[in-house]
C-alpha cells in the first residue's frame, strides 16, 4: 500500500537525481572546455570554419525571423496602444522589446535549431564511427579540435548576430510603422534612436554571447556523449536542441533579473 | 614491447576480455586471430587507452599506459581503424596528412601533401583519389586511406583491424606485403587483426588466438598448423564442427 502510494514519488526523486547529475556532468564539459583556452594548440583554421558556419551562415534565419516579429510586434504594440491612446510609444516599445528580449532570444532558439543540432549530429555521427577515437590516436585532443573552437565561435558570433537581428527587428517594426500606421519615417526614426540607450543593445548583445555559449556547448556535450548507432545520433541531436532551447529561456530570465531588476 | 597481464573487460555483462595475456617483442608481427566479436578490436583499443580495462595491466616498455605522457605516448602509434574512421570533413590528402599538419610533426601543406600522395601510392591509390572526399571513395578504397594515414607519420608501433577486408585478392596481396615491408624495413612492432588466413600466413611472425574472452593459443606462425590445438585448428580450417560454437 505505502509502496503503491510512494513509488511515484521514488520515480520523481529518481528523475531529479538523474537531472543533477547531467548538470553536474554537463557544467564539468563547460568547464573543461575552458581550460583547453588557455592550453595550447589552439586550431585557428577550425575555429574561422566554425565562424562562418555558427555565424555568417545563420544571418539570414535571424534576420528573417526578427524581421517578421518587429513586423508584427509594431501592430501589436500599436493595437494595444490605441486603448488608451498611446499609439506614439510604437517606435520606442519595439526598439526596447526587440534589443533587450526579442532579439537575443529569437536569436538564440533559431541558432539553438540550426546550430545545436548540426553540432549534435555531427560530433554524434563521428563518435560512432570512431571518427573521434582517431582524433585521439593522431595526438589530436577532441575538446581542442572540435568543442573549443565551436563553442568559441558561437559565443563569438551570437552578440554580432544579436546586434544584426535587432537592427533588422527593428527595421520590421519601422516599414510596419510608415506602411501601415501613419507614422511619419523621420519622426519613427528619430523617436527609436532617442529612446534606446547604450545598455538596452549592449545587455542583449551579453545575453547573446551566453546563449551562443550554451547552444554550442550543449551540441558539443550530447554528441560526444552519443549512444550507438544511427538512433543514437538521432536521440542526441533531439536532446540538444531540447535543452539548449530550455535553458536559453531560463537563462534569460536570470539575466533579465540580474540587469534589469529594480 | 607490449605486454597486456590478465586484462579484463566487460560492457554491463557482456564479458569481453576475461583475462588476456599476451607479449609483443619490439620489431615483432602479431596477428590476432578469433570469432567475430570475441573482443580482438576491443584488445587493441584498450593498449591504445580508447578502452578502459576493468582490471589488468597493459604496458608499453616497461611502462603502465595510465602513466605514460599521453601526447608522447600517441606519437609513437598509428591505427587503422575496423571501420576506416576517415574524417569526412577533410579531403583525402588532408586525413594521411593528418598528424603533419598540425602539432609536433607540423610541416609545410606543400610538403605534407607530397608524403599523402607518396603514401596512397604505397596502399595502391593514384594521385587523383587525394582531392576527393571520403564519402566518394568505395569501401575498399577508404580502408586503404586509413592504412595510408596510420602509417604516414612513420611510427614505431603499427595496429591494423582487419587490414584487407573488402578488398580483393590482388589488393589484398599488396597491403599484406607493405605490412610486411613496414615491419622488416621499418623495424616496426605491428599488430594485426585479421579473419583472412592468406593474410595471417603473409604477415605474421606470430600468431595469438582470443577466444572466450583469453588467449587460447600463441605461438609462431611456422607451429600454427600442427599446434594439436583443437580450437586452433577448427578456426584456421574454417570448420564448422568443433569446440568453438557457431552461435556466438
Ligand atoms: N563501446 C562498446 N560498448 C558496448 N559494447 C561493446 C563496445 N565495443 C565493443 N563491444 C562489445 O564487445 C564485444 C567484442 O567487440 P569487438 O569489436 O572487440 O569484436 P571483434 O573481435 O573485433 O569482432 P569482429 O571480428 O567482428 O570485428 C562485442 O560483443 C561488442 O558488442
Ligand atoms: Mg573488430
Amino acid at each position: 500500500m505505502i509502496n503503491t502510494l510512494t513509488s511515484p514519488l521514488a520515480a520523481l526523486g529518481r528523475q531529479i537525481l538523474g537531472m543533477l547529475a547531467i548538470v553536474g556532468k554537463i557544467a564539468m564539459f563547460a568547464f573543461d572546455t575552458l581550460t583547453h583556452l588557455i592550453r595550447p594548440p589552439f586550431y585557428w583554421r577550425e575555429f574561422g570554419i566554425q565562424l562562418i558556419h555558427i555565424g555568417w551562415l545563420s544571418l539570414p534565419v535571424v534576420g528573417l525571423t526578427t524581421l517578421f516579429t518587429g513586423g508584427a510586434l509594431a501592430l501589436q504594440i500599436y493595437a494595444g496602444g490605441a486603448r488608451f491612446n498611446a499609439e506614439s510609444v510604437v517606435p520606442s516599445i519595439v526598439a526596447i522589446g526587440m534589443v533587450r528580449e526579442l532579439g537575443p532570444v529569437l536569436a538564440g532558439l533559431m541558432v539553438a535549431a540550426r546550430v545545436a543540432s548540426s553540432i549534435a549530429a555531427e560530433i554524434g555521427t563521428m563518435k560512432v564511427t570512431e571518427q573521434i577515437d582517431a582524433l585521439v590516436t593522431l595526438s589530436t585532443h577532441p575538446m581542442k579540435y572540435l568543442t573549443l573552437p565551436r563553442v568559441l565561435a558561437a559565443t563569438l558570433a551570437m552578440p554580432i548576430l544579436v546586434a544584426v537581428g535587432d537592427a533588422i527587428g527593428i527595421m520590421g517594426g519601422y516599414f510596419v510603422g510608415i506602411s501601415r500606421l501613419d507614422f511619419n519615417s523621420a519622426a519613427y526614426l528619430k523617436n527609436t534612436v532617442d529612446f534606446l540607450e547604450l545598455w538596452d543593445v549592449s545587455s542583449g548583445m551579453i545575453k547573446g554571447a551566453a546563449f551562443g555559449f550554451i547552444v554550442a556547448t550543449m551540441g558539443c556535450f550530447y554528441g560526444m556523449n552519443s549512444g550507438r548507432g544511427a538512433q543514437g545520433v538521432g536521440s542526441a541531436t533531439k536532446t540538444a536542441v531540447v535543452a539548449a532551447s530550455i535553458l536559453i529561456l531560463a537563462t534569460n530570465y536570470l539575466l533579465t533579473e540580474l540587469f534589469f531588476s529594480a | 614491447m607490449i605486454t597486456l597481464t590478465d586484462v579484463h573487460k566487460a560492457f554491463g555483462s557482456n564479458k569481453v576480455l576475461q583475462g588476456v595475456n599476451l607479449h609483443i617483442a619490439r620489431g615483432e608481427s602479431m596477428v590476432i586471430i578469433g570469432g567475430s566479436g570475441t573482443g580482438k578490436s576491443v584488445a587493441l583499443k584498450s593498449v591504445l587507452g580508447l578502452i578502459k580495462p576493468d582490471s589488468g595491466k597493459i604496458e608499453v616498455d616497461g611502462q603502465d599506459i595510465d602513466r605514460a605522457e599521453r601526447d608522447a605516448f600517441l606519437a609513437r602509434f598509428g591505427m587503422l581503424f575496423q571501420g576506416g574512421a576517415l574524417f569526412d570533413s577533410l579531403p583525402v590528402w588532408q586525413n594521411v596528412a593528418f598528424r603533419l599538419m598540425r602539432g609536433s610533426l607540423k610541416r609545410p601543406n606543400s610538403e605534407a601533401r607530397e608524403i599523402a600522395i607518396e603514401k596512397l601510392r604505397r596502399v595502391g591509390l593514384k594521385p587523383e583519389v587525394a582531392d576527393l572526399f571520403p564519402s566518394e571513395l568505395s569501401g575498399g578504397m577508404q580502408k586503404r586511406v586509413g592504412l595510408a594515414r596510420a602509417i604516414a607519420a612513420e611510427p614505431e608501433i603499427i595496429f591494423f583491424d582487419e587490414p584487407t577486408t573488402g578488398l580483393d585478392p590482388i589488393m589484398a596481396g599488396v597491403i599484406n606485403e607493405l605490412i610486411r615491408e613496414i615491419v622488416v624495413e621499418m623495424g616496426a612492432t605491428a599488430m594485426t587483426i585479421t579473419h583472412d588466413m592468406t593474410s595471417v600466413r603473409a604477415i605474421a611472425d606470430k600468431v595469438a588466438m582470443l577466444h572466450d574472452g583469453v588467449i587460447k593459443w600463441t605461438g609462431p606462425v611456422a607451429d600454427m598448423d600442427d599446434s594439436g590445438d583443437p580450437y586452433l585448428d577448427q578456426f584456421i580450417h574454417g570448420r564448422a564442427e568443433g569446440p568453438i560454437e557457431a552461435v556466438r
